[in-house]
């Protein structure tokens, strides 16, 4: 497969963004949903990708770089070049920075599960980031900014209570290629945007490879599918193939379940999100 | 009204906060003193500016009642100018309604309940509140005038009632979230009631003025834009920005008999054809036998 050349190939367009116009909003966002609920700051894990570097930018943008915690958890498997990429990332915006290798304690638990596949390994390499965060979440008083983006929350292509948990999240609502369009407008390094998508959980990782599709692709129908909810027929019709279609659909109904809060057997007559709702600015 | 007829109106475009009534009340007063000293006769908040939008279960905690003393306290802000808030109404059966109140001198003069509740896509009014059931006008100072709630604007009907009961302006206050991204400058939902807004004040030759919020509840953004359109759909003042604003517009209220002079629009309206067949539309909806 090759690289996404996010910066090169023209964009679906109906997904081309006005950047100046979401960046506005994304930053307003982030100071109105931080602020009022009492806090200054922000903490991250910075992979040296293009989501989580796009909210770094945005973060330091929003509340001040002296405010942005950015934390670099490689595992001793990780590309060097995503090390050296977070930390260019960092010194271009003047945040904060704190690296841990999580490799002892990722081999230590491991130690006792020699077998323990890759898949394995790397969900447990992404909830350890998360403890990691919302340990430091605790300790500086900040609130961890969340780094999916739309295609990935759709797809389920990430680690749930681990990559996907957040207290916020500016970039949810925005597909992979519109992160490509607002990193490059707000200033992310281009060899970042450009380089191929990988969470990094082993050496050669690629999202493309895992999926089996290229992001454009996979956001152009996801863009029919979901938010004007075409039928196969019509997506066929459109050119897409049959297989495609419906790995993309079983794939956004299979993860449902982690985009929402642990199903709750019911008994009274008013359950927590079912008939107890409250905003969650509920106060604020 | 001023002597030389004209009206000076202020949109306050402003961020209430959720559910802390108290904290928006005092807010309310700021922005009148805000207004008054800069001249304005008229000052309209937008749609639930006491309570914040997305409620849900906190819509029996938000609401007011019409025999509250918060009703002397709301009347109290309209001593130098008339004002327009929103407000959860609870009435004495325990319906809640979203609505929007005009006081002047003091006095409650009119309440419009909002009737069209969306309940689609990221909204979910009819969970929470019961649909007023009617569109009425009333007297003001400044001509007579007709409040419409956000959705209510969206169904042709709604507006089209007041513009036969003469209205000189219709009010819109509004709770809009922003949504729609593409290469344009505003996003979508701002073009949609530029538009809607436009050609509501053109067709039935009447002055229009859109308050929206800004802030944010739950992520989603409230994309203000409040504008003051004039009776030929021209745009007097426009905020396009998201902040918090008073919007200020001077209109000349003769505006209205001019355009209704080069534009007879409404003198041409055929109320009872439409009645006649309005009435066909439903027999005929209503004959059929499944």
């Amino acid at each position: 497969m090759s690289a996404p050349a996010s910066l090169s190939e023209p964009v679906f367009a109906p997904l081309v963004i006005n950047p100046e116009l979401v960046k506005r909003i994304l930053i307003g966002f982030i100071r109105n949903e931080v602020r009022k609920v009492g806090f200054e700051r922000l903490v991250l894990g910075l992979s040296g990708g293009v989501d989580s570097s796009l909210v770094a930018s945005l973060a330091a943008e929003a509340l001040g770089p002296p405010n942005v915690l950015a934390v670099i958890m490689p595992y001793k498997t990780s590309d060097p070049k995503s090390r050296s990429d977070a930390l260019q990332v960092v010194q271009q915006l003047g945040i904060h920075r704190l690296e841990i290798d999580i490799s002892p304690q990722i081999d230590a638990y491991f130690e006792r599960f020699p077998d323990a596949d890759q898949k394995r390994r790397g969900n447990k390499m992404a909830r350890e980031r998360m403890t990691i965060l919302y340990d430091h979440s605790f300790a500086w008083r900040a609130l961890v900014i969340g780094t999916s983006n739309k295609t990935e929350l759709l797809l389920g292509y990430g680690t749930i209570y681990g990559d996907m948990a957040s207290a916020i999240n500016p970039i949810g609502d925005l597909y992979k290629t519109q992160v490509w369009q607002l990193a490059d407008a707000i200033g992310v390094p281009t060899a970042i945007v450009q380089k191929a998508p990988s969470a990094d959980l082993w050496a050669g990782q690629s999202d493309e490879t895992e999926l089996g599709f290229q992001y454009r692709m996979i956001d152009q129908l996801l863009y029919y599918l979901v938010d004007h909810r075409y039928r196969v027929e019509e997506l066929k019709r459109l050119g897409f193939e049959e297989a495609f279609v419906e790995d993309i659909i079983r794939r956004v109904r299979d993860n449902q379940y982690k985009r929402r809060l642990p199903v709750i057997a019911k008994l009274s007559s008013r359950t927590i999100d079912r008939d107890f709702r409250y905003p969650r600015d509920w106060g604020h | 009204m001023n002597p030389d007829g004209r009206l000076t109106v202020g949109l306050a475009q402003i961020d209430p906060a959720l559910g802390d009534r108290d904290r928006n009340l005092e807010r309310h007063r700021e922005w009148v003193r805000q207004a008054t000293a800069a001249g304005a006769n008229l000052l309209v908040f937008p749609e639930l500016s006491l309570t914040g939008y997305f409620l849900k279960d906190l819509v029996p905690d938000s609401a007011i009642r019409l025999d509250d003393p918060i009703m002397r306290e709301l009347g109290a802000l309209s001593t130098d100018l008339d004002i327009v808030v929103g407000a959860v109404v609870e009435e004495p059966d325990h319906r809640y309604f979203n609505a929007s109140l005009y006081f002047s001198r003091g006095e409650l003069v009119h309440l419009h309940r909002k009737v069209y509740l969306p309940t689609y896509g990221m909204f979910d009014e009819q969970r929470y509140f019961a649909p007023g059931d009617r569109f009425r006008s009333f007297r003001t100072g400044f001509g007579r005038a007709g409040i419409l709630v956000c959705e209510d604007i969206w169904h042709l009907s709604s507006a089209y009632i007041l513009s036969l009961e003469g209205v000189d302006m219709i009010i819109c206050p509004s709770s809009s979230p922003g949504r729609g991204i593409t290469t344009d400058e505003r996003l979508g939902t701002a073009e949609s009631y530029n538009l809607v807004c436009r050609t509501y004040a053109q067709f039935l030759t009447t002055f229009f003025l859109y308050c929206n919020r800004v802030g944010f509840e739950d992520g989603a953004n409230f994309w203000g834009g409040s504008m003051v359109i004039g009776p030929n759909g021209d745009i007097i003042a426009q905020q396009e920005d998201a902040d918090e604003a008073l919007v200020l517009a001077s209109l000349d209220l003769a505006e209205v008999r001019r355009e209704r002079l080069t534009n007879p629009l409404l003198r041409d309206e055929r109320l009872e054809l439409t009645i006649n067949e309005l009435r066909r539309v439903w027999h005929e909806r209503t004959r059929k036998p499944f």
